[in-house]
């Protein structure tokens, strides 16, 4: 697995030296210039930018300073002196400046299941333009490995995941933020790219260094160009998807080396705010880990009078009620993280934590300590939700104790599974290793109102798709899908992509079906561990499901994080993604194990038992005439001489 | 090969084989026979050792802690069992909740062909329940299952409560890499049929069910658990699935390898292993357990729920818990240690079982003989056939002459280089004619397949037998009308050479048991046993009755009531001859049973195609 990680190491350099020059904008640095070599791949500074906050020059001056091995001691020093000055600096700054704002948050849902669901945003605008060839190079909140990235490859968009399990929506609901198991990478280029595909392998590069992930994994196999299903959700009305790639990899697997890059992307690394609770060990001993990345231009104001470019960094996590939590319904901060929270992120303009009370109004269903009197009310994914808010600017929030540990104690262990409006699943059919099928299931569980979704498989070439048996069927009869786009694969060069828009009716489930064929590989095209199976990543669903309250359709105005990802363009629905499991199906497999057995026996077999039974039929057998005596051998050559018929 | 495009030299083999045919087919069946039996010699066999790395070196901790608990859900269950009278769903259903699992039901439902006696069953209905324990690490792309069959009366509510219980110990544990489905499935095997079907979406039998809510991708292993008792003394390893397909020998040597570290007395086939091997009755233990293993494997049908899995290529054993008069006693808390211990290694494989043997014997349950080791036995057995063939092609070939022409026979038979162009020019209606036994042989053979189950009805009306009986004696007297045949094809054959009709018979059964030896080789072996010293010496010259005798004791019929009473004695519950009869009587309705419920091949086998490859033995012995 080693082997699988590129890690440009430039690049992380830079990460690590982004974050300490972030992190230490206020601070004397004394300089040790062991690693001078680091210090040249650190940005030049334009002018340009230089007048923005006062503070600047300051950092401009020790940007040439910085080196490695002093990370540590001064973010301590930053930490210590932020917490004798709680963020005034930060606030000012983000009210003189709003170019460059900083918002973190999280949101704690307590499960019906027992289970908790944990779902940190963090938030960077930058208003800024890395378009048309213009040349930034000054970084203060946006990471700068991300911002070169956007110029080098003309990105308009960009979304990344990593993702660990299966989200369960028959048991949690629908996520804020959804992935696929695996890793998943969509990108929308900017129209001035000519060479897509070139770009793209680059890029899957680059970003396979800066996440340490098996990105490079990425190629003409695995990538599709959805007609349909990927729209940007940024501003932007380039909607022509020759710019648009998407890929995932349902076989990564996500741990602790992708997690550490990612939060070395926050502005306060992992040293201050929210992102202190993001200790691995506490993070993947759960039931669900999402980590993603989402880049896109944004609108400032409702007339969108100017753009800036906006970097979400999610992570979603969902503890298990059984191995988190011994079974007691009773979660902590630092039951779930192992630590509490004693500040915000000095950096950050809006440091909150949400904890969804919806279902607990009075609280008969569960206990909250500290108790909170600030309540919100965000209308997210079709649902009106109370939160509490604990807004971690505010020093009287940490209580005397001057740390926070939010507790939620359940009363009652009784808990209904919840029943989401849209729901799917799919599987593998029939047995053997010649032929399968395909089954996708949609449940609507509206119980009168019918909506459309799209559908879209991306399948690899080696199960060849018979698209002849492709059906549709809800309710025992045939439903017709409204758009069809179906390309088909090409042996080893591409996948096959079926795009489908389906009016699923209400109360129902839609089931299609596709057979298909396992193709037989070539013996070099086998992974090392071919009995495993291959994979074939998760269908995704994207669907503008009914709201049971009217939606917010002003994107631009200020909401909490999480109920602003997707924009929503109507008021009586909104928008859900939904993926699938990946399916991880046989294909026929040689016995590696005996090569050798194998062509010894296959060699003997053809050269000698073929070769002769070939001989013995083809040939026509004829006893010889016994060779003539020397005696007439000779006296026939007399006879030739003589012009006399020889002798018989 | 050269020795055969050299025209002396191939006269000269073939004179030598066609002279000496009948010592050398003696010699090979001995040979064959002895081969088999030394299979159970142990210097002769192979140790069992773990092949898959996965699961070999890395040892597992077994913690299960709960066995009194799991005995005290079991007897909650046998509770709620007895007063639902059947499965208790709804008490299934809310425990596994309470467990912390995702439940799913699925309902079912089937009519057999004719009422089952033994099992006392027609139109069967029934409910599986199953949990699944999703695994935080995996997006369900794979599971394993374990199941407890819920059986009717007092038996397996031991199994269902370990089931339980270790369905609550393995919820607390954060390592699974794979789903594990806890499925308590109703009427033993037609609902583990049921739910296999649903599971895949297939349907190869006809019978009815309700999609499956819940999956967990593609099953890699499952276990199926039989315990009918507190205490146990040994743990019974059962492998052999439909159609004789037995799972990956790994399997095995895992359950073997936990044995010995939890130290559980365990065995194969009911019998415990014994380290005299250099004694006659430790060998003839050992060759009492490998026969065992041939004649279930050859019966095709599921011994266990398990047998169902392997269709799907999906590696499994059932575990019976067995409570003897045995010292040394073992409580449910080591079973359920086993269990896990297994599991957990089950659940460290990274590609599913593939590494060991899938066609094997086991003489024990630490010795193996592979199909490398088996198949020559067989093999020598199969060459009699082709040597019998050779020496009918020859004298086919051969036109009668007198015996004082010698050398103008030979110059005939070295002058004309493809041997076909030998056969006289008449023979080309006699291969035809032919064709009239093959046919006839054929119908009465397809008769004997369809015509038990479609005139049930009819034969219940005329005779006062149950359906079950109609069924059976329908397919005795089909099987002895089949006898006269050879009265009525005779007339239809104009120019008879019988020996034509022996070397297409004697080519046939060669395909026919090489072909099933491949699929099924103790069916293979046995079939060949009784089958091949009738073939290669039956000629319309023996004495009738003698022969007729000697054909009717080797048939198929009467080699399977042998094997009912042989079986019997194996297993040491030896029956007197009506038991026997009555047993062969239900052997036979089961294996009609199996065929329509389960898909098993055995009974359509022998009434396809074994049956009329006899029959034309059958003809030939009363040639005229």
């Amino acid at each position: 697995m080693a082997a699988r990680r590129n890690i440009p190491v430039g690049l992380l350099f830079i990460l690590c030296s982004l974050t300490f020059l972030i992190a230490t904008n206020t601070h004397e640095t004394t300089s040790t210039s062991e690693h001078p070599d680091k210090a040249v791949n650190l940005p030049e500074k334009s002018t340009e930018t230089g007048g923005q906050t006062t503070e600047q020059p300051a950092v401009e001056e020790r940007q040439w300073e910085p080196t490695e091995f002093q990370e540590e001691t001064v973010n301590d020093a930053a930490a210590e002196k932020q917490d004798a000055t709680p963020p005034e600096t930060t606030t000012t700054s983000a009210g003189a400046h709003p170019k460059d704002d900083f918002q973190e948050e999280l949101v704690i849902r307590p499960l019906q299941s027992g289970d908790v669901y944990a779902s940190f945003q963090f938030r960077t605008l930058w208003e800024t333009d890395f378009m048309k060839g213009n040349k930034v190079s000054h970084y203060r909140l946006f990471p700068k490995s991300l911002g070169q990235v956007i110029s080098k490859f003309s990105v308009r968009e960009l979304h990344i995941s990593f993702t660990q399990g299966y989200w369960r929506t028959m048991q949690w609901g629908q996520p804020f933020m959804p992935s696929p198991p695996g890793a998943e990478l969509w990108v929308w280029f900017q129209d001035s790219v000519t060479d897509v595909d070139g770009t793209w392998k680059e890029l899957t590069n680059v970003l396979s260094g800066i996440f340490c992930a098996s990105l490079n994994f990425i190629d003409s196999t695995n990538t599709v160009q959805p007609s349909a299903s990927f729209k940007p959700l940024g501003i932007g009305n380039v909607t022509d998807h020759r710019f648009l790639r998407y890929a995932t990899l349902p076989r990564e697997i996500v741990c602790t080396e992708n997690l550490t890059p990612w939060k070395k992307l926050l502005p306060c690394g992992s040293k201050a705010g929210l992102a202190v609770l993001m200790k691995s060990e506490k993070l993947f001993h759960s039931s669900f880990h999402s980590q993603a990345v989402h880049i896109r231009p944004v609108c400032q104001d409702s007339e969108c009078t100017t753009t800036s470019w906006e970097l979400r960094q999610t992570l979603n996590v969902v503890f298990d009620l059984h191995t988190s939590g011994q079974g007691k319904r009773e979660w902590s901060l630092f039951k779930m993280f192992s630590r509490t929270l004693t500040e915000a992120c000095p950096l950050a303009s809006s440091s909150k934590i949400y904890i969804d009370i919806t279902d607990n109004p009075q609280g008969e269903q569960f206990e909250l300590t500290p108790a909170t009197h600030l309540l919100s009310q965000a209308v997210v994914l079709g649902d009106r939700r109370t939160f509490s808010v604990y807004d971690l600017t505010e020093a009287n929030t940490f209580g005397s104790m001057r740390s926070l540990n939010l507790l939620i104690r359940w009363k009652s262990s009784e808990g209904d599974m919840l029943r989401p409006l849209l729901h799917a699943e799919r599987y593998v059919a029939g047995y053997g290793l010649q032929t399968g099928e395909i089954h996708t299931l949609m449940y609507n569980y509206h119980p009168f109102r019918s909506f459309p979704i799209l559908l879209l498989d991306s399948v690899p070439w080696y199960l060849r798709l018979y698209i002849h048996t492709l059906t549709v069927t809800s309710k025992g009869k045939d439903n017709k899908p409204s758009y069809i786009h179906y390309q088909p694969s090409k042996d080893r060069v591409r996948p096959h992509l079926l795009e489908m828009l389906v009016q699923l009716p209400p109360n129902s489930v839609t089931e299609v079906t596709v057979q298909f064929e396992r193709a037989l590989l070539k013996w070099t095209e086998y992974t090392p561990d071919p009995n495993h199976g291959f994979y074939v990543g998760s269908s995704v669903i994207s669907a503008l499901v009914p709201s049971m309250v009217a939606m917010d359709t002003n994107n631009t105005k200020e909401r909490p994080l999480f109920s602003s990802f997707f924009p929503c363009k109507e008021e009586s629905s909104y928008f859900v993604r939904i993926y699938t499991e990946p399916l991880l199906v046989n294909l026929p497999t040689p016995d590696f194990s005996m090569p050798y057995n194998v062509i010894c026996l296959t060699c003997t077999v053809v050269a000698v038992g073929y070769g002769s039974l070939y001989n013995l039929l083809t040939r026509s057998f004829q006893i010889e005439e016994p060779n003539p005596r020397l005696a007439k051998r000779i006296a026939n050559v007399i006879r030739r001489l003589r012009g006399v018929p020889p002798l018989a | 090969m050269g020795l055969l495009s050299d025209p002396n030299r191939r006269r000269a083999l073939i004179n030598l084989l066609t002279r000496l045919n009948a010592p050398i087919c003696a010699v090979c069946y001995i040979a064959g026979v002895a081969w088999f039996m030394g299979l159970a010699f142990e210097p002769f066999t192979l140790r069992t050792y773990m092949s898959e790395n996965a699961m070999g070196s890395t040892m597992v901790e077994e913690r299960f802690p709960a066995g009194e608990r799991a005995l005290a859900t079991g007897r909650e269950f046998a509770a709620h069992k007895k007063r639902a009278g059947g499965m208790p769903v709804d008490w299934l259903v809310k425990t596994m909740q309470s467990r912390g699992l995702e439940v799913f039901t699925q309902k079912f439902s089937r009519t057999l062909p004719f009422p089952d006696e033994n099992k006392e069953r027609y139109m069967v209905k029934g409910t599986n329940v199953y949990g699944i324990l999703r695994a935080p690490r995996a997006p369900r792309t794979e599971a394993l299952v374990l199941t407890a069959p819920c059986s009717p009366g007092d038996d397996n509510n031991q199994a269902v409560g370990l089931l339980l219980g270790l369905a609550q110990y393995f919820r607390n544990q954060i390592y699974w890499a794979k789903d594990i489905i806890f499925l308590v499935n109703e009427h033993d095997l037609i609902g583990m049929q049921a739910w296999l079907e649903g599971y895949h979406h297939t349907n190869t039998t006809g019978i009815d069910w309700s999609p499956l809510q819940g999956r967990g991708g593609s099953i890699q292993a499952a276990l199926s658990l039989e315990l009918s008792s507190d205490i146990i003394t040994s743990l019974d390893l059962v492998l052999e699935g439909l159609n004789g397909q037995l799972p990956n020998l790994d399997l095995a040597n895992l359950f073997y390898a936990f044995c010995q570290k939890i130290g559980v007395t365990c065995t194969i086939q009911g019998k415990l292993q014994r380290n005299d091997w250099d004694s006659v009755s430790g060998y003839s233990h050992a060759v009492q357990t490998m026969m065992l293993m041939v004649m279930k494997q050859a019966s095709g049908r599921p011994w266990g729920d398990h047998g169902l899995f392997l269709r799907y290529h999906i590696e499994a054993a059932t575990i019976k818990g067995i409570n003897s008069f045995r010292q040394y006693k073992t409580d449910v808390t080591t079973v359920g240690r086993l269990l896990e211990g297994m599991y957990r290694k089950l659940n460290n494989l990274l590609e599913r079982l593939h590494q060991s043997y899938f066609f094997y014997l086991m003489p024990s349950l630490s010795h193996f003989v592979s199909i490398g080791y088996y198949m020559p036995a067989f093999g020598l057995l199969a060459v009699i056939l082709l040597l019998r063939a050779l020496d009918l092609w020859v004298q086919l070939a051969t036109p009668p002459v007198r015996t004082e022409d010698g050398i103008a026979d030979l110059e005939q038979v070295t002058h004309s280089p493809p041997t076909i162009k030998l056969i006289p020019k008449e023979t080309i209606p006699e291969v035809l004619s032919v064709l009239t036994p093959l046919v006839i042989s054929h119908l009465t053979g397809a008769a004997l397949y369809f015509f038990p189950i479609q005139f049930q009805a009819t034969a219940v009306e005329h005779f006062p037998v149950s359906e079950s009986e109609a069924v059976v004696l329908t397919a005795i007297a089909i099987y002895t009308a089949g006898l006269a045949l050879p009265h009525n094809t005779h007339r239809y054959i104009l120019t008879p050479d019988w020996r034509v009709l022996k070397l297409i018979a004697v080519l046939y059964m060669a395909v026919l048991l090489g072909c099933t030896a491949l699929i099924n080789f103790s069916l293979g072996f046995i079939l060949a046993l009784t089958l091949v010293p009738m073939a290669a010496f039956i000629t319309p010259h023996r004495p009738k009755v003698l022969s007729a005798f000697i054909m009717v004791i080797l048939s198929p019929a009467c080699t399977l009531l042998f094997l009912v009473f042989f079986f019997q004695d194996l297993q040491e519950i030896p029956v007197s001859f009506e038991d026997g009869w009555m047993l062969f009587l239900s052997v036979i309705s089961q294996g009609i049973l199996d065929h329509s419920l389960y898909g098993s091949l055995v009974y359509p086998l022998i009434a396809l195609m074994v049956y009329p490859c006899w029959l034309l033995f059958w003809n030939i012995l009363f040639w005229k």
